[in-house]
């Protein structure tokens, strides 16, 4: 999220607060209408899985999903990096708005992978090294979450959490090569970079398309959360109220 | 396509089970998020009007 944007222009929450505001509907209009192709192509137009037949289908939200957690866990923790070594707030608050939504995705994926699991292992959890790893990563999603809310100081809320989130991102490559590192239940990558992929044209596009959708979801989410964190802890800048507003308080004066 | 019917269509196969409980939980969580960030945001704005209006107060009293 952080590329393309001129930091030493846009550093402040007073610059970056307008500039979401005006970014938000975009990447909404952008998110659903992805989201609307993907689904259409992968119920649609992706053929029956010979295999596993339609069970699979969870893979257009499953995949998406467990790849949203990973990289949501790793932008956070960069956030959280630049606020420490820059000691800069409105990093802080990216990080701490990235937190929730890469928990919700940590949990979409685990419950889409116990939905999947039930029909083709025959059981909805199992003691295996990727499911296991996620399941981490939800617990640090939670602990990056409650270290902040139980500091009641700001500043050192700020820093703990980007301490914690900083020390757990070495999971994060331990879940993406858990398939190779263990013997496990859980599939080996359907994409790979050096492999290709195994799946048929139309399965990878649709799943594409989610992943596309649910980024495009995620920075509209974040960055309007982002705007509640600036108003919440800056108090809301004034210029975020019409004129017209403005004079009805003074009015009401 | 491969689906003859609706009926066939929500079956999903015989995985009908698990295939829509997965994509109405995912719709149910998108969406309680957007809506709890909307509130979110309801909240933010109407304290910071309290704030204004109490600041005025404060200077006119």
């Amino acid at each position: 999220m952080s590329t393309g944007i001129n930091w030493a222009k846009y550093s402040s929450p007073q610059a970056l607060y307008p500039l979401a505001g005006r970014l938000i509907p975009w990447f909404s209009v952008v998110a659903v209408a992805l989201m609307g192709v993907g689904l259409y192509m992968g119920f649609f137009v992706a053929p029956t899985d010979f295999q596993q037949g339609e069970s699979y289908r969870i893979i257009f939200v499953h995949v998406p999903a467990a790849w949203m957690s990973m990289f949501l866990y790793v932008v956070m923790a960069i956030w959280a990096g630049i606020g420490l070594g820059l000691n800069a707030r409105p990093s802080f608050m990216m990080a701490q708005a990235i937190a929730p939504t890469g928990a919700m995705f940590t949990f979409l994926a685990l419950l889409t992978g116990a939905m999947w699991g039930k029909p083709t292992w025959g059981a909805w959890w199992v003691w295996d090294a990727r499911l296991t790893s996620e399941l981490i990563l939800l617990f640090q999603y939670a602990g990056v979450m409650l270290l902040r809310t139980s500091i009641d100081d700001v500043r050192r809320a700020d820093r703990s959490s980007a301490v914690f989130a900083l020390v757990g991102v070495v999971n994060v490559p331990i879940i993406y090569f858990s398939v190779q590192w263990w013997n496990t239940l859980h599939q080996g990558a359907s994409v790979s970079m050096s492999t290709g992929s195994k799946m048929a044209a139309t399965m990878l596009i649709a799943m594409l398309l989610m992943t596309l959708a649910f980024w495009m979801y995620s920075i509209a989410i974040i960055l309007s959360r982002v705007r509640c964190i600036m108003a919440e802890r800056e108090s809301l800048p004034a210029w975020e109220e019409k004129p017209v507003t403005i004079q009805k308080i003074a009015e009401a004066r | 396509m491969q689906w003859g019917s609706a009926s066939e269509f929500f079956a999903m196969g015989g995985y009908g089970i698990y295939v829509w409980t997965s994509y109405v939980v995912t719709a149910l969580c998108l969406v309680w998020e957007v809506l709890a960030l909307w509130r979110r945001r309801v909240a933010a704005r109407a304290e910071h009007r309290a704030m204004l209006l109490g600041g005025t107060n404060e200077t006119a009293t």
